[in-house]
């Protein structure tokens, strides 16, 4: 059976951008044609049932893109299955348009061991929704103490490491730790904060944690960190991948490290560029996060760095959390929201709004966390097909209680929003589509 | 105007208009501790929670005074006692709290906005006794009385506060209370203890004490934690006492009607000198008796008061 996804824009940043058809066979794309094309076996037939066994995909007015790919949220699985498991992340990947994720190694237990990750990559592969690609710890436990057996991990399946969560406070440690991984091949993701300047915060420092008496965290516990690491990348020559960037000082940082052509990259996620600290409602423990949200001019800093190219990619870093651990006190609650099925469209508002091309937008939600990951999304014959189909009109209001996550913290309940993912394939397959309701039942 | 307010979380909640019906309701209340019979029936039946889990011996002691002088019940729970450390959560304490039908619930917290996030759930009066380093309401508006009381006035005149002005609530609360009422307040405190944007509500920070307190009228001290000496915010008591305590030659240079505040309790030889402690420009003991008469005024007005005149 044949798949011909049918009147779409194709936009394969820098390969195509054009009006083509693309047709699916065997979990691969078979051929890419023009919407006029037909297949000279069947070009007698009678013209409604000339294509016999090929399923129509109608995507007038949509545009088809290589799968996006979340290289930073977190499944919680094993460990915390009632925040999320592997199955429901991934169906919300799914219904975010992602067609891969990858997840992040502070479980319970810790992905530090090849063991973890054969689990979390078996039940992956059972569920059959988007991809996932574990990221494993840099230390054991998570602990900043000593190096995790990462080239065990690796040939079980990790792509990256990092610690997650937590910054790897010891710089001598760190710079081992670079330099070992340069050796194994495999990319460094740095969870950049000075945990002893943050000193417990718990929402960005500024005029408004001092208005609600909420400590504050300074923009300089995570460009402090940044600048350490942009330091130690120099110093090992292995490059250095910074997540969740939301400061103005460390954009510049990392600006003026590119010019010398020092090898990092560096992710932001939608909240930094859509929301400010002064958008933190009271006590609403939804709007907290680390990096918390910051000031006006970081969040200006963080969209001239995606639009000049600065930051690479976004990710969502995706934090599912519970109840339990949000119906609480804004200094006890834990930080994170959760983010797969609102990525997208918070993005797209960039590129409404004029801040990124569409190019651009693709560039860092598919090709550039491919290309970190060392991953071909190409869309090209033989190539596998994992595609996503972006409706960039649909307007909608954003529902927590449609999430496919088993969780519902987020900050953007009831924002208005235009464009999200029509319908997101892997491997050849539909994993989601918006309107189809028998779909979604079996999701 | 009626007073409407079901809650008592903060200042910045506080309209002018109502801040004044308040501190003339507790000008009013004041009088009954003077009785030989403290005691009036106006709380009769009511039933009043005290809810601190924080360690507190004269806010809680004023609370229940107040309260008793209305004749409402009172009931005392504190960190030790609560199940909080059986692993309860706030808000599911304050719901059991709520199903024994209290009218209000007085919450005194460690963490800032914990009183509005039980305010949301429960529908008894909610009055915050001290949330974090966020507010301290109750304080501040008898630090409003005592000052109107004795100057019959709070626009126009310049206010001092000096000390710990991160980790103070009542700072924040009288800064936002006494700005509101049209007075112009200066702080003062060594830097590491000045929070980023803090004249947003509504002060001018100033560069040093004999700055802060030239001309003032009222100059309010804070309690330095002993135990913040030696940490990374100064070094010790001395020379803390040097910079930033009050004695008589630094107060010459405020007006000569001066008041002098403390929110208690006091750092004898730290904060502030013995002898200025005791003169008579000191009304600290004087912001005590009102601090009765205003929590009255509180109980009152979120729970007997007009708000419920309409619904008996």
């Amino acid at each position: 059976m044949l798949i011909r996804i049918k009147g779409a824009r194709v936009l394969d940043p820098p390969h195509m951008d054009a009006k083509k058809d693309i047709i699916i066979k065997d979990h691969l794309i078979h051929a890419i044609v023009d919407p006029e094309y037909v297949d000279p076996e069947y070009k007698d037939a009678d013209p409604d049932t000339r294509i016999p066994d090929t399923h129509i995909i109608d995507a007038a007015g949509k545009i088809l893109v290589p799968g996006l790919i979340d290289i930073h949220v977190h499944l919680r699985e094993p460990g915390q299955e009632y925040k999320e498991t592997i199955e429901t992340g991934l169906a919300a990947a799914a219904r975010g348009g992602f067609t891969a994720v990858c997840c992040m190694p502070n479980t319970n237990p810790v992905n530090d061991n090849s063991q973890v990750t054969r689990f979390i990559i078996q039940r992956g592969r059972e569920i059959g929704l988007s991809r996932v690609y574990p990221v494993g710890a840099i230390t054991q436990g998570l602990k900043g103490e000593t190096l995790a057996e990462i080239h065990d991990m690796k040939q079980a399946g990790i792509v990256a490491v990092t610690d997650d969560g937590k910054p790897v406070e010891n710089s001598n440690l760190m710079r081992r730790a670079l330099e070992y991984c340069r050796g194994l091949n495999i990319p460094v993701f740095v969870h950049a904060e000075d945990t002893s300047l943050a000193d417990g915060g718990s929402m960005n420092e500024g005029p408004f944690s001092t208005f609600w008496g909420i400590k504050g965290i300074p923009n300089a516990a995570e460009s402090i960190m940044v600048v350490r690491d942009i330091a130690l990348s120099e110093l090992t020559g292995a490059p250095v991948h910074f997540c969740h960037i939301s400061t103005k000082e460390s954009v510049e940082a990392i600006r003026q490290a590119k010019k010398r052509g020092v090898k990092i990259t560096c992710e932001t996620a939608p909240h930094y560029f859509t929301l400010i600290d002064e958008d933190v409602k009271e006590y609403d423990t939804h709007f907290k996060m680390n990096p918390p949200l910051r000031s006006k001019e970081d969040r200006q800093a963080v969209i001239e760095g995606l639009s000049e190219g600065t930051i690479d990619l976004i990710a969502s870093d995706h934090a599912p959390h519970s109840v339990v651990e949000k119906d609480v006190e804004f200094d006890r609650a834990a930080f994170g929201i959760v983010g797969l099925e609102t990525s997208l469209s918070l993005a797209l508002k960039l590129v409404h709004d004029g801040n990124l091309t569409l190019t651009e937008l693709i560039h860092k939600m598919a090709k550039q966390p491919a290309n970190l990951l060392g991953i071909n999304n190409d869309i090209k014959e033989g190539n596998r097909a994992d595609l996503t189909l972006i409706d960039p009109d649909h307007e909608y209001v954003i529902d927590p209680s449609a999430f496919k996550s088993k969780s519902r913290n987020t900050p953007f309940a009831g924002m208005k929003v235009k464009g999200n993912a029509f319908l997101t394939m892997v491997n050849g397959k539909v994993i989601y589509q918006r309107d189809g309701k028998d779909l979604q039942d079996t999701i | 105007m009626r007073f409407e307010k079901k809650d008592i979380l903060d200042i910045e909640s506080l309209e002018p208009w109502e801040i004044s019906m308040i501190l003339d309701t507790a000008q009013g209340m004041k009088e009954i501790s003077e009785r030989p019979v403290k005691k009036v029936p106006t709380l009769r039946g009511k039933t009043i929670v005290l809810f601190f889990q924080e360690p507190s011996t004269r806010t809680k002691l004023s609370f229940d005074t107040a309260a008793k002088r209305l004749s409402a019940d009172t009931h005392s729970i504190s960190a030790g006692t609560s199940s909080i450390v059986k692993g309860e959560t706030l808000i599911d304490t304050a719901k059991n709290l709520e199903a024994m039908k209290p009218d209000v619930i007085v919450l005194r917290h460690p963490s800032s906005g914990a009183p509005h996030l039980i305010a949301k759930r429960v529908k008894a009066s909610v009055i915050n006794a001290g949330d974090g380093i966020h507010a301290h309401p109750s304080q501040a508006l008898l630090d409003m009385m005592s000052v109107r009381e004795k100057k019959g006035r709070i626009a126009g005149l310049k206010i001092s506060i000096i000390g710990d002005i991160s980790h103070s609530r009542v700072a924040r609360s009288d800064i936002t209370g006494f700005s509101k009422m049209g007075a112009m307040v200066s702080i003062c405190a060594p830097r590491t203890m000045i929070p980023k944007g803090i004249e947003k509500l509504g002060c001018t920070v100033s560069p040093n004490m004999e700055a802060c307190i030239e001309g003032s009228d009222v100059v309010m001290m804070l309690r330095i934690q002993k135990e913040r000496q030696g940490s990374i915010l100064f070094p010790t008591e001395r020379e803390y006492s040097t910079l930033f305590g009050l004695n008589r030659d630094r107060l010459k240079l405020a007006q000569k009607d001066v008041l002098v505040m403390h929110p208690g309790p006091m750092n004898r030889g730290v904060e502030i000198s013995s002898d200025v402690a005791d003169s008579d420009c000191s009304i600290i003991l004087e912001q005590v008796t009102n601090g009765v008469a205003l929590r009255m005024a509180l109980f009152y007005l979120v729970a007997g008061g007009s708000r419920h005149a309409d619904s008996h």
